[in-house]
């Protein structure tokens, strides 16, 4: 194929479903390509030499190789592909924002002037890793592990930094636990994500994938409280540990009347609705608050989850309130998107000044204000300005706060001589990911603040790496 | 897996049992909690605090009120069956008089219902540690009080016991021998454990002496390890975190009125919830 003719194929639409319907349903609404849909988009890669998607992307998959076999049809093989660089590609192609990384270099992108244009990538990697996973086809899967070294790897957590740290020692022949607090393996892929963006059967796959490996998995266990991180290096035998415990402790606002009833982190919403499954109406223990009118507060993807959880929990309104505009918000543009498509009211350049409560303490209002973009800021935005006398009340029965995270001081309060920075995440050589203890790794959120999937993924690769390198020289 | 070693019911809704738990019988202190599940798939997360523990024979014990569909189902439990999952020691343990570099004094400790279960390897620490212990027990009657003889070992006749109708001890409220024995001069530090409006007027008793006064908090709580928020309250005009900042907190400094509103926030979904269970026939064996 020439590359005109390759230019002349339109980029492939994801099938989803409708907004009004899948706004009332936790199914997923991206519905995943055909396989002639994903023959198709693959096909339209250029093949450049320069390869800059490959530069785009945090574990440097090898993009226009995996898209070369699939253009053939040959997705299993494309698939293999994938797997030398991410662990994690039914996921990553879902959740990772493609758009800000491998898409946004896209040549073809370039060449159609919009990023729009560029190929798909993410939704050809996520049809190959769930045709696999549909036809139970793991040989992808590289599960097999070099001969035992007789090494130990404790795993703290287990969301995508984790899951990665121990697939990668595994596979070096070290033997892996993984330690999660939780009852539920998958850290914030199965807290956080909801249903409707990433379904749980899909992490479960990922997570049998470590079975298969031998690593083992203990629930219900908390590094620092249950066993002191220096308790697993100096008396149960383990000669490395890494730490992946995530994001902590939710922001808040610190305005008047969050301390009403009706107010939440997303944080709490999310989790209640989607690890402790609220969503599955009179089934779950766990109560959930089921607000008719819903004020979500934040621009990032957390908010765009939690709102568009409210409206299928059976909101009948929901306001996404941010105080920047929507060139500025952090979240995926897909998800924003999303959240219009189905109904969210995006209220930008406002923002919340006071929550109001009436007599039982239950919040029955919203107090915002509206603002302008004034100079940068240090983050190089156009910084918010409130404007003065603007205020308005909007009628709400539930605040869901969305404004990011502190970091966990769990590990860090138990760990003397662990350093953390003013933040209070741990700090960590850039190019191993090793903190100030021997023998002791971070990565993820505890290390980056709130981030991404795929960034999580590459900390932990480097990790992993450095493990193994330090266990080889011990 | 958490097997259930001993059950006794101590009255109408109250239970107590020992459940096999080494790991968390070795690391925990006192003052700290434990989350369980009856069911992981469906179940709720159950904050529940530590009312004693074996290291050697690694069980610990927990007391606890029937009172919602998720303490129902552990109710239902029986000696021999497990617990599924069973999270801690959480929360930071107790500063200890006499261990933390104050030097050992009177401390009174005043446990309301079942807040005399956490209380009790608090008053053992206190006793260990070398201070004067007193121990202010309340309840509505006599039928209502927990781990009394465990109290009155510590204690000795250092143990008073309030009844709301005299049934038992004296008649009337905690916050009256509190308020004597402030009065005297013979009070130290306060910690104080039980119901929330009992926690406040605790500490509006002992502030006008200036006596040190901790409480035990006990709120809404999912994760139980600085994830979710859903546990915070104000103290000294700041937010802070039960899972992780306490649950002991400077009862001087607690907001009471808006932490015993939030902690009423789901209370029409338990009332559904306890109906639920009820209708299920649980208790019908």
């Amino acid at each position: 194929m020439t590359p005109k003719e390759k230019m002349a194929i339109p980029p492939q639409a994801m099938p989803e479903q409708p907004p009004a319907i899948r706004a009332r349903n936790m199914k997923e609404v991206a519905l995943g390509y055909t396989p002639e849909q994903a023959r198709l988009e693959a096909s339209r890669c250029l093949q450049c030499p320069t390869r800059p998607c490959v530069q785009g992307c945090p574990v440097s998959i090898d993009i226009p190789g995996f898209l070369g076999l699939a253009a053939q049809g040959d997705f299993p093989g494309a698939l293999k592909i994938i797997r030398k660089s991410s662990l994690l590609p039914a996921v990553c192609g879902r959740v990772c924002p493609q758009e800000k990384q491998c898409q946004k270099n896209c040549t073809m992108g370039k060449v159609l002037k919009t990023v729009d244009g560029a190929v798909a990538i993410g939704r050809v990697e996520r049809f190959c890793a769930d045709l696999a996973r549909e036809t139970g086809d793991v040989s992808g899967q590289e599960t097999a592990c070099a001969p035992a070294t007789g090494k130990r790897v404790a795993v703290i957590g287990s969301g995508p930094a984790s899951i990665t740290v121990a697939a990668d020692c595994a596979r070096a022949g070290h033997a892996v636990t993984v330690y999660e607090a939780f009852h539920q393996l998958g850290g914030v892929l199965v807290y956080g994500i909801p249903e409707f963006r990433l379904p749980k059967a899909i992490v479960r796959a990922e997570i049998d994938g470590l079975r298969r490996m031998g690593v083992r998995l203990e629930t219900n266990f908390v590094v620092g409280r249950t066993r002191k991180l220096k308790d697993l290096l100096e008396k149960d035998g383990f000669d490395a540990v890494f730490i992946g415990v995530g994001a902590g402790l939710p922001k808040f606002m610190n305005i008047p009347g969050e301390d009403l009833i009706g107010v939440f982190s997303a944080n709490e919403y999310l989790t209640r609705a989607n690890l402790m499954k609220a969503y599955l109406e009179g089934q779950a223990d766990t109560p959930f608050w089921h607000g008719k009118r819903v004020a979500v507060l934040g621009g990032g993807n957390v908010a765009m989850d939690a709102s568009r959880m409210a409206l299928r929990l059976g909101a009948e309104k929901v306001y996404l309130i941010y105080r920047r505009s929507l060139a500025e918000m952090p979240a995926r543009r897909e998800e924003v998107h999303h959240a219009q498509e189905e109904g969210v009211e995006f209220l930008v350049l406002q923002n919340a000044k006071r929550i109001l409560g009436d007599k039982d303490g239950k919040v029955c209002g919203l107090e915002c204000l509206r603002y302008e973009l004034g100079e940068p800021d240090a983050s190089g935005r156009r910084s918010p300005v409130a404007i003065p006398g603007s205020e308005f009340t909007l009628d709400v029965d539930t605040v869901v706060v969305a404004v990011g995270n502190g970091s966990n001081p769990l590990v860090p309060s138990t760990t003397p001589g662990l350093e953390v920075n003013a933040k209070g995440n741990i700090v960590v050589d850039p190019d191993t990911n090793a903190t100030s203890l021997p023998g002791v790794f971070a990565g993820g959120d505890i290390v980056l603040g709130a981030a991404t999937v795929i960034l999580a993924m590459g900390e932990g690769r480097r990790a992993a790496a450095a493990i193994n390198d330090y266990l080889q020289k011990k | 897996m958490h097997k259930i070693l001993r059950k006794q019911r101590l009255s109408e809704n109250v239970y107590r049992m020992d459940v096999e738990a080494p790991l968390i019988a070795r690391e925990r202190r006192a003052g700290q909690f434990i989350i369980l599940m009856v069911d992981q798939e469906l179940g709720e997360r159950i904050p529940l605090t530590i009312a004693d523990a074996d290291a050697e024979k690694g069980s610990i014990t927990l007391i606890f009120q029937s009172v919602g569909a998720s303490t129902m189902r552990l109710a239902s439990l029986e000696e021999g069956q497990e617990i599924p999952a069973l999270l801690g020691p959480l929360g930071r343990p107790t500063e200890i008089r006499g261990e933390n570099g104050e030097k050992p004094g009177r401390v009174v400790c005043v446990g309301g219902g079942i807040g005399v279960a956490p209380l009790h390897p608090i008053a053992q620490a206190l006793k260990a540690a070398g201070n004067q212990v007193t121990i202010i027990m309340g309840a509505r009657n006599k039928d209502l009080f927990v781990m009394e003889e465990e109290m009155r070992q510590i204690a000795g006749d250092r143990l008073i016991l309030i009844t709301d109708d005299g049934s038992s001890g004296r008649k009337g409220l905690v916050t009256e021998p509190l308020k004597e024995l402030c009065q005297a001069g013979e009070v130290d530090e306060v910690i104080v454990i039980g119901p929330p409006v009992m926690m406040k007027f605790c500490a509006l008793t002992t502030l006008p002496f200036q006596v040190k006064t901790v409480a035990s908090l006990n709120t809404i709580m999912i994760d139980g390890t600085g994830m979710c928020g859903g546990c915070r309250v104000t103290v000294g005009g700041k937010t802070r975190f039960v899972c992780v900042d306490g649950p002991e907190f400077d009862a001087h400094q607690v907001e009471w009125d808006q932490m015993i509103r939030r902690a009423s926030s789901f209370r029409p979904q338990e009332a559904e919830g306890r109906a639920h269970v009820c209708q299920a026939g649980i208790f019908t064996k």
